[in-house]
């Protein structure tokens, strides 16, 4: 049996309504399970790029690359692997303001996980992790027994070490109209 | 799911030209395909001033990848090293219009050439390095010989199930040439170890131009020698048949004989088909109308009526079993409304029989939902007033056909074939190629 690892693939797109319906299909189809998800506008106006993360073979994520790229309105896709990527997560954590100043400790945990408040009210507040998988976990078991009212993780974001040249592939589609 | 090329929501009456040139566009280029408006009816009931200019181009889609000549000259390096070397081709060839750089292409090397379904009708039935159907139910050589050539070379073809059986033993021994225009076809099925990737009417002048000419004509006799076991033990008996009851083979054989080999055959799904893409002649091109691997039941009477409409000077004979026939049989209606005259010949079996022949092979004859109590199909043509005629004995179907064939407005001829006869060659679901059975 072929290994599976952990993929990073980027997909850059023209600004699409449903694109997003025909991505997740493919991803169903095989019965995939996409561990995240994000899409924003990239570097380039009017061009966004998804941020997919999958766990897979080698040569299943080169046959969904290839796929995903085949919709008329993407213009490339790339994978990687961990280690080709520069990736990063946030995840928030909403706890309850007296636990602040009630348990001296929460304060600690913060200074020591290179976390930061974002908002404190008198009724709660918010704490912002940015970092591995492992790190916003760590946190998490960390503050979970001070009772946390609400906790969210971001998708993965990543950059990868490898250029892309995406603006060179859209120059060229210029140059050739 | 999308299963089209392209979808859009057009929700501005404004939009309408400009997505109907980007429309028309990607489904006909590249690797064409179906896509899909839909027209809110909003937008139906707006004005607009229209303008209408032509889409040329798309930033995020290449229709037409380049071709890179390392993969031209790797690809004709084989090609003119090969031993034994087989040629199966596809769809991609009548899509990109190639047929002539791929026959070219076929008489320069010398080597043997079989088709996979859709393929079909790209090169003459008639050709000497044709050697027939790939696949399922395709012919006992080129299956044989697909694991045991030393080079295959695939043409706009994609490795269909139905093709390669299981994919593991599937010309384990060759290397593999695949051309492709579609980048999301090569490696997905089969690897390949010469991937060439472009439009096929471009890639095969370039390969031709730079291989030897040569002729394989021992590896040759090989496919020859196999298809004389395959004549003895499953074409004769089809098409000369010594019972009483009419075969689907003999069937296809008068068609070929009053059509001259040069009608549309347009086939729905099930045994009919299969007999009809092996038996059916061809001399032009885009001449087989078939669903191929999507397995549509009652494909055939639609089709049909499309293919006459595309090519109103062409004989279009509908070639339908009784199973799949009842599933558009309405269609009729627009048949006789719009007069289309095409042919509709109906082999009825009063089995759904493909299904059935599986159930006999290898689900010990458990006939489950598999018999048909039919309707008067004869009766149903008649009361949308076309004209209609019901084929038992062997001496009345050639005359049966020949009229049909003669005549000039829509037809329906049923066939009443023996009920329970058997599709051969054919390959065991998950099998190897190689494990294609005669009987």
């Amino acid at each position: 049996m072929e290994k599976k690892n952990n993929y990073t693939i980027s997909v850059y797109t023209e600004n699409n309504v449903g694109l997003l319906h025909r991505l997740s299909a493919i991803f169903l189809k095989r019965h995939i399970n996409i561990e995240s998800f994000t899409t924003s506008e990239c570097e380039i106006k009017d061009v966004f790029r998804f941020i997919i993360v999958v766990k897979m073979t080698k040569s299943g994520v080169e046959k969904v690359s290839k796929q995903i790229e085949k919709q008329v309105e993407v213009i490339r896709v790339f994978f990687h692997t961990d280690s080709e990527t520069i990736f990063q997560e946030s995840a928030l954590y909403k706890m309850k303001s007296s636990a602040l100043f009630e348990e001296r400790h929460i304060q600690n945990i913060i200074k020591e996980s290179n976390a930061r408040i974002v908002t404190v009210n008198p009724d709660y507040f918010v704490i912002e992790k940015t970092g591995f998988r492992d790190d916003t976990e760590k946190l998490y078991n960390d503050l979970e027994k001070y009772g946390l009212l609400q906790f969210t993780r971001s998708g993965r974001i990543a950059v990868s070490k490898e250029k892309m040249g995406i603006s060179e592939i859209l120059n060229t589609f210029k140059i050739q109209k | 799911m999308p299963v089209t090329k392209w979808n859009y929501q057009i929700t501005k009456a404004s939009e309408i030209p400009e997505i109907f040139a980007k429309a028309f566009y990607i489904a006909k280029s590249g690797r064409p395909g179906p896509v899909l408006i839909d027209i809110t009816k909003d937008a139906q009931f707006e004005l607009f001033d229209f303008e209408y200019s032509k889409c040329k181009g798309i930033r995020s889609y290449n229709p037409l990848p380049t071709i890179s000549n390392d993969s031209i000259d790797n690809a004709s390096k084989l090609i003119n090293n090969a031993k034994k070397p087989l040629i199966v081709w596809g769809q991609g060839v009548i899509l990109g219009n190639a047929e002539k750089e791929f026959k070219d292409f076929v008489e320069k090397s010398g080597i043997p050439a079989a088709w996979t379904i859709l393929g079909l009708s790209a090169l003459p039935t008639s050709h000497d390095l044709n050697v027939g159907m790939v696949g399922m139910h395709g012919n006992y050589g080129p299956n044989i010989l697909t694991n045991k050539c030393d080079l295959l070379i695939a043409v706009g073809m994609r490795f269909d199930d139905r093709v390669t059986g299981d994919p593991k033993t599937y010309a384990s021994q060759a290397k593999i040439i695949h051309l492709d225009i579609d980048p999301a076809e090569i490696n997905k099925n089969i690897i390949a170890d010469v991937p060439v990737i472009g439009d096929c009417k471009d890639s095969l002048k370039r390969i031709t131009n730079k291989i030897e000419k040569k002729s394989h004509s021992k590896w040759i006799s090989k496919f020859d020698d196999l298809m004389k076991i395959e004549f003895e033990k499953v074409i004769k008996s089809d098409l000369n048949p010594l019972n009483d009851g009419l075969t689907m083979g003999e069937s296809i054989i008068a068609i070929n004989e009053f059509t001259n080999g040069d009608a549309i055959i347009v086939t729905d799904v099930g045994q009919h088909q299969m007999v009809a893409c092996r038996y059916a002649n061809f001399v032009k091109s885009k001449s087989n109308i078939t669903s191929g691997g999507l397995g549509t039941m009652g494909f055939a009477l639609p089709a049909a009526m499309g293919a006459k409409m595309g090519a109103l000077n062409r004989e279009v004979v509908a070639v339908i079993g009784d199973g799949g026939y009842q599933m558009t049989i309405q269609e009729l209606g627009t048949i006789f409304q719009f007069q289309i005259p095409v042919k509709i010949v109906i082999l009825n079996n009063d089995f759904l029989g493909m299904v059935r022949q599986w159930q006999q092979l290898f689900f010990d004859k458990r006939y489950a939902s598999t018999e048909m109590v039919n309707p008067d199909f004869v009766a149903i043509a008649k009361g949308y007033f076309l004209d209609s005629e019901r084929v038992k004995d062997r001496k009345d179907l050639k005359p049966a056909v020949e009229r049909m064939i003669k005549s000039k407005k829509p037809y329906v001829l049923e066939i009443c074939v023996e009920k329970e006869n058997n599709v051969f060659p054919m390959i065991p679901t998950g099998a190897s190629v190689s494990d294609i059975r005669l009987n």
